[in-house]
């Protein structure tokens, strides 16, 4: 198996949000800055990861029949590890992210990922997997926050680009989410064809 | 007056989809047709309710007294899975007809993050009820609002999409696209409901 390639995979060609659009609810849900868009991709990423090796060793050891509701405790279990780590070190994400955090357990992508990818190889392959989609998906949420960020207030990652007097809030805002969105997986079609 | 205003805000003011973004992908996945999109409202209302109920007693009676409010997570998820499953088992039996009607919908429900997000937001008194106490009474009005504004984004959503289905959509913007920049005005509409909340409370007397 080619590590190189599963990685790129979950970047480019089978990105969890831009193409496979799964995860929609955190991917507008925290996007109104980059800063927040990407501290949500990361935390997502590490669950990733980490649940996709848990599940790959355990993965002989399950009966088939009760498959799922295993690999929703082992996630659950990786997401309340998270959410104390990030409550006792980086109290601002929590703020911002607020109920985001403990709705990783129910982001289609990770449960999807489990069961078509960790399922069926071996721990290093999904550990790659993990890393590709998890970056595909933080790359796709900073540049969604970053797109908004700049629209609506003129400042990406605190640096201001144009007065925030010219940006327009409705990007910030709960519609401009949904707009953003539609127009960039517009524009990926397009580059993809 | 304080039910009505809990009410009046969590389905316009404060709408679950539109606004709190949860539980979008149901309302992106199944909207394509009003009769699939009613089906899915009713199956998430029902389930969304017992589900608040179940989880705030166990919060209250299970994981507080025994200090282990950190499991809530992972208690809740197991929850709502076996309590879907349970739902799906009782109405077999009980109403065949209403079973039939949801089909596919109800096993789909337990990763909707609109049931997670409201149980996890009544178990710790994070809604909004203003001139009320955070209790077991609130919990309920505002799970039922919750899916009623859900059922009502989504509706609406699925009688925009058969209309546009019958449009010349540009190339560029065809799928998921258009369904998006839809949603966006739609979510724009009822931003027109925004201070609502505040006007009906100075008016209630709150």
């Amino acid at each position: 198996m080619n590590y190189l390639k599963v990685l790129l995979n979950g970047i480019v060609k089978e990105n969890p949000t831009f193409v496979l659009l799964l995860g929609m609810c955190p991917t507008l849900g925290t996007t109104s800055s980059a800063l927040n868009g990407m501290s949500m991709g990361l935390a997502t990423m590490a669950v990733l990861i980490c649940s996709n090796f848990v599940i790959s060793l355990v993965k002989n050891v399950i009966p088939d029949m009760v498959r799922i509701p295993s690999f929703i405790v082992v996630i659950a279990s990786l997401v309340t590890v998270l959410q104390m780590l990030i409550k006792a070190y980086a109290p601002d994400i929590d703020k911002s992210l607020g109920l985001f955090i403990p709705l990783i357990v129910v982001n289609c992508i990770i449960l999807g990922r489990a069961e078509a990818f960790a399922a069926k190889n071996n721990p290093v392959a999904s550990i790659f997997d993990g890393i590709g989609m998890g970056l595909g998906f933080s790359i796709a949420l900073t540049l969604l926050g970053a797109v908004r960020e700049i629209l609506g207030t003129g400042h990406v990652f605190g640096v201001e680009l144009f007065s925030d007097s010219y940006g327009a809030l409705i990007f910030v805002l709960a519609p401009g989410a949904f707009i953003a969105l539609g127009y960039l997986i517009a524009i990926i079609n397009k580059i993809k064809n | 007056m304080g039910y009505i205003l809990i009410f009046i805000t969590a389905i316009f003011v404060n709408n679950v989809v539109l606004s709190q973004f949860l539980g979008i992908c149901p309302f992106l996945g199944v909207s394509k047709k009003v009769e699939t999109a009613s089906g899915m409202a009713a199956a998430v209302a029902f389930v969304l309710t017992i589900a608040t109920i179940v989880t705030y007693l166990i919060q209250i009676y299970l994981l507080e007294p025994f200090h282990l409010a950190y499991l809530q997570t992972i208690a809740f998820i197991l929850v709502i899975a076996a309590l879907v499953q349970m739902v799906e088992i009782v109405l077999k039996k009980v109403s065949p007809s209403l079973y039939q009607a949801l089909g596919v919908f109800l096993p789909l429900i337990t990763t909707n993050c609109c049931i997670l997000g409201v149980a996890i937001q009544v178990a710790s008194g994070t809604y909004a009820a203003p001139g009320l106490e955070h209790n077991l009474l609130t919990g309920i009005v505002y799970a039922v609002s919750t899916a009623l504004g859900f059922g009502l984004a989504l509706i609406v959503f699925a009688g925009i999409r058969e209309q546009l289905a019958r449009v010349a959509v540009p190339k560029g913007v065809q799928g998921m696209s258009i369904a998006l920049i839809t949603a966006g005005l739609l979510a724009m509409a009822f931003m027109g409901f925004s201070g609502v909340n505040n006007g009906l409370q100075k008016l209630f007397g709150i």
